[in-house]
């Protein structure tokens, strides 16, 4: 337990500035605000994997670690739909994800926000032109969802998501 | 060469990645029997698919990839168009049953075996079309609805079935687990997956070498070096090119920074599915650090595209090459402080050992390979020397060292992996400190008709990829396997007996790949 708590008191705290400059992380600070006068509370977020190469999770995974922090920001990640204000969703979205996604979004709450994820799930640029539709797959999420972000790559940095979810909260 | 008195002639697949022997067959007889040799000698069923072969005057044709001691013999079978049926292998290989249902979906050869349910296909494309057929065209208008699965039903008082997925509660992959249970136990687990399957092998059909090589980099975005190297090898052996001894060191070196990465990942995560969210931080602290190095020397943070047919796509500088080790000591350290933490943890350790467990002989029935096969006391692993087998380059003067652990349970898989780190880390600074100069990339230059088959040891285990090239001199087929073919079933065992929360624990010491299965 000592050597845990040592651990800890070494690494301290690494959270780094949210992305950009500093004027980004004011306009972050009010991005802040807006999600509470908007939600009136924390952002949620249900990412639903709709037929990705996991390349993406990985990348979503890395916004909870301390560099990024997102949790420490007031955003979360949930387990059901009914919980959440924002479908992250990864594509391309499978004929045999297809409906499981439906499902999911018709689950969730309005007001709601659906930000696309990836080449694949954006259908964007040559890895998304090479996984587009065919008989397995619908295409990119908006095939399948009205999309109000789009958060290209492959896969997109932690910090691209963290600017395309922000970004989403602000069409609102 | 012949296998244990088998009639069959195999013949050693050139160039210079893992042996492979190539043997072919258009008698039934003979490829069942094959397999009854190969199983009788303790060797595996590695993967196995179908090919059309009608437009190049044949019928069909079944691939299957074994192993045994002496390497990989690779066999296949001619089916006439008329009568595509082979014989079910999965009485002999466990594992053969979901590759020849999915072979099935795909391109619609049968085995003779009982079980028909599909296997990737749920619903999404009409049963009577196969999307892998040459004169498939596009697929006949059709509704997507989801489709029944015959789940095997268990009867008696109590028992009650719990279905969870395909959308999991965390940040994961989809896929289906029926669970039955009594109170808490498990007693029988079922999965159904095929949910991402996006049609890589449709895609693959006539696309050229570089296409292919990004497809196939994005057939498992966590295993994405030894997919590409796997590529690459196929390739290689089929148009008779040799990458340069630097390109051979890079790939080494890149694939065992793919190994480190998922490692570090995976120790956090198994900290935190046992409520040591401490773990997870720090372990994600050392992952991002690793990811961001790979960002500023290879240009990716997982390292895609790196590797090309011919050799690799990025070259390495001398500062970059000491920042490596450097980071490789740093990392060392703190991942030995944080072992200790993990070792002395009651808690956690209460929540691994005995957990999930699975033993060396289920191993061998189920063809399983890798890192889950070295944590039940099976020392496979592509990249060391054993009885009867050396290592390609750049792993033969290497000497790797395989870390294994007896026990089969969630503590081995987690031990393994601390073990394998340290191994790694010493790899990375060898093959930093004495990397070939010279060339990084030679020219692949098709040759129509040729093929070949590549193996490359992945953090998981075993990834094979298959290539065929058509007179065109463009891929006519190609099929990548991943590990977790093998694995998947192995998981519906180790949970058995266990409880319903202890399930996501022991999911995460696999850590297998859906897309990589439903491909």
């Amino acid at each position: 337990m000592l050597s845990l708590l040592k651990r800890i008191a070494k690494t301290g705290i690494v959270t780094e500035p949210a992305p950009g400059t500093d004027d980004m992380r004011r306009e972050i600070d009010r991005l802040q605000d807006e999600v509470l006068n908007i939600l009136g509370r924390a952002l949620t977020i249900r990412e639903v994997d709709a037929g990705s190469c996991n390349a993406c999770e990985l990348e979503i995974h890395a916004l909870n670690n301390p560099y990024y922090n997102l949790e420490g920001r007031g955003i979360k990640f949930v387990a059901s739909p009914r919980h959440a204000d924002m479908l992250l969703v990864t594509g391309p979205v499978t004929k045999n994800m297809e409906n499981a996604l439906k499902i999911a979004y018709e689950c969730t709450p309005d007001p709601k926000l659906v930000v696309a994820v990836g080449d694949c799930g954006c259908g964007c640029g040559e890895i998304g032109r090479l996984f587009g539709p065919n008989y397995a797959t619908v295409g990119p999420v908006e095939a399948v969802l009205p999309v109000d972000v789009k958060v290209p790559g492959c896969p997109p940095t932690p910090i691209a998501l963290m600017q395309g979810i922000l970004a989403a909260v602000r069409t609102r | 060469m012949r296998f244990h008195a088998e009639p069959i002639e195999f013949t050693r697949q050139p160039g210079v990645g893992a042996p492979i022997w190539r043997g072919q067959t258009a008698d039934r007889e003979d490829w069942l029997r094959f397999a009854i040799s190969v199983h009788r000698h303790a060797g595996r069923l590695c993967a196995l698919w179908g090919s059309d072969e009608r437009c190049s005057g044949g019928g069909f044709r079944v691939h299957a990839v074994f192993a045994l001691d002496e390497g990989w013999p690779y066999l296949t079978l001619d089916l006439p168009a008329d009568d595509p049926v082979y014989p079910d292998l999965s009485g002999i290989f466990a594992a053969a049953n979901r590759m020849q249902r999915a072979t099935y979906d795909l391109v619609g050869i049968r085995h003779d075996g009982e079980d028909r349910r599909p296997w990737l296909r749920h619903g999404g494309w009409p049963a009577d079309w196969f999307p892998l057929r040459h004169d498939a065209n596009h697929p006949p208008a059709h509704e997507n609805l989801p489709s029944d699965y015959d789940f095997v039903q268990v009867g008696g008082e109590g028992a009650h079935e719990i279905p969870v997925g395909p959308i999991h509660a965390g940040i994961i992959e989809p896929g289906h687990f029926r669970f039955t249970v009594v109170g808490e136990r498990v007693l029988r687990l079922e999965q159904r997956l095929g949910y991402q399957h996006k049609g890589i092998e449709c895609r693959l059909a006539s696309a050229d070498f570089a296409t292919g090589a990004r497809l196939v980099g994005r057939v498992s975005g966590d295993s994405t070096v030894a997919f590409c190297w796997a590529y690459a090898d196929a390739l290689e052996a089929a148009c008779g090119v040799t990458p340069p001894p630097r390109a051979l060191a890079l790939r080494a070196l890149l694939l065992e920074r793919e190994r480190v990465a998922n490692h570090l990942g995976d120790l956090g995560m198994l900290g935190n599915d046992a409520a040591l969210a401490f773990g997870l931080s720090q372990f994600f602290r050392l992952k991002e650090d690793w990811v961001r190095l790979n960002a500023q020397v290879f240009g990716h943070r997982f390292l895609m595209d790196s590797i090309v047919p011919g050799g690799v796509a990025v070259d390495v500088e001398a500062r970059h090459l000491a920042a490596i080790v450097t980071q490789c000591e740093s990392i060392g350290r703190a991942v030995k402080e944080l072992q200790r933490i993990y070792d002395e943890h009651s808690g956690l350790q209460d929540r691994f050992l005995t957990t999930g467990p699975i033993d060396a002989r289920l191993v061998r029935e189920l063809s399983l390979s890798g890192m889950a096969a070295r944590a039940a006391g099976v020392l496979l692993d592509a990249r060391c020397h054993r009885h009867g087998y050396a290592p390609p380059p750049p792993w033969n003067r290497l000497a790797v060292r395989p870390a294994s652990d007896e026990r089969g349970d969630v503590a081995a898989r987690v031990a393994v992996r601390f073990a394998e780190i340290y191994e790694y880390l010493r790899l990375i600074r060898l093959l930093a400190a004495d990397m070939p100069a010279g060339e990084i990339r030679g020219t692949v230059e098709p040759v129509a008709g040729a093929a070949g088959v590549g193996i490359v040891e992945g953090w998981r285990g075993e990834v094979i990829v298959g290539v065929q090239l058509g007179a065109d001199g463009k891929i006519a087929r190609c099929h990548p396997h991943d590990p977790s073919w093998q694995a998947w079933p192995a998981l519906e065992h180790a949970v058995l007996n266990d409880i319903v929360p202890d399930f996501p624990l022991i999911n995460k010491s696999f850590n297998l790949s859906y897309s990589g299965q439903d491909i």
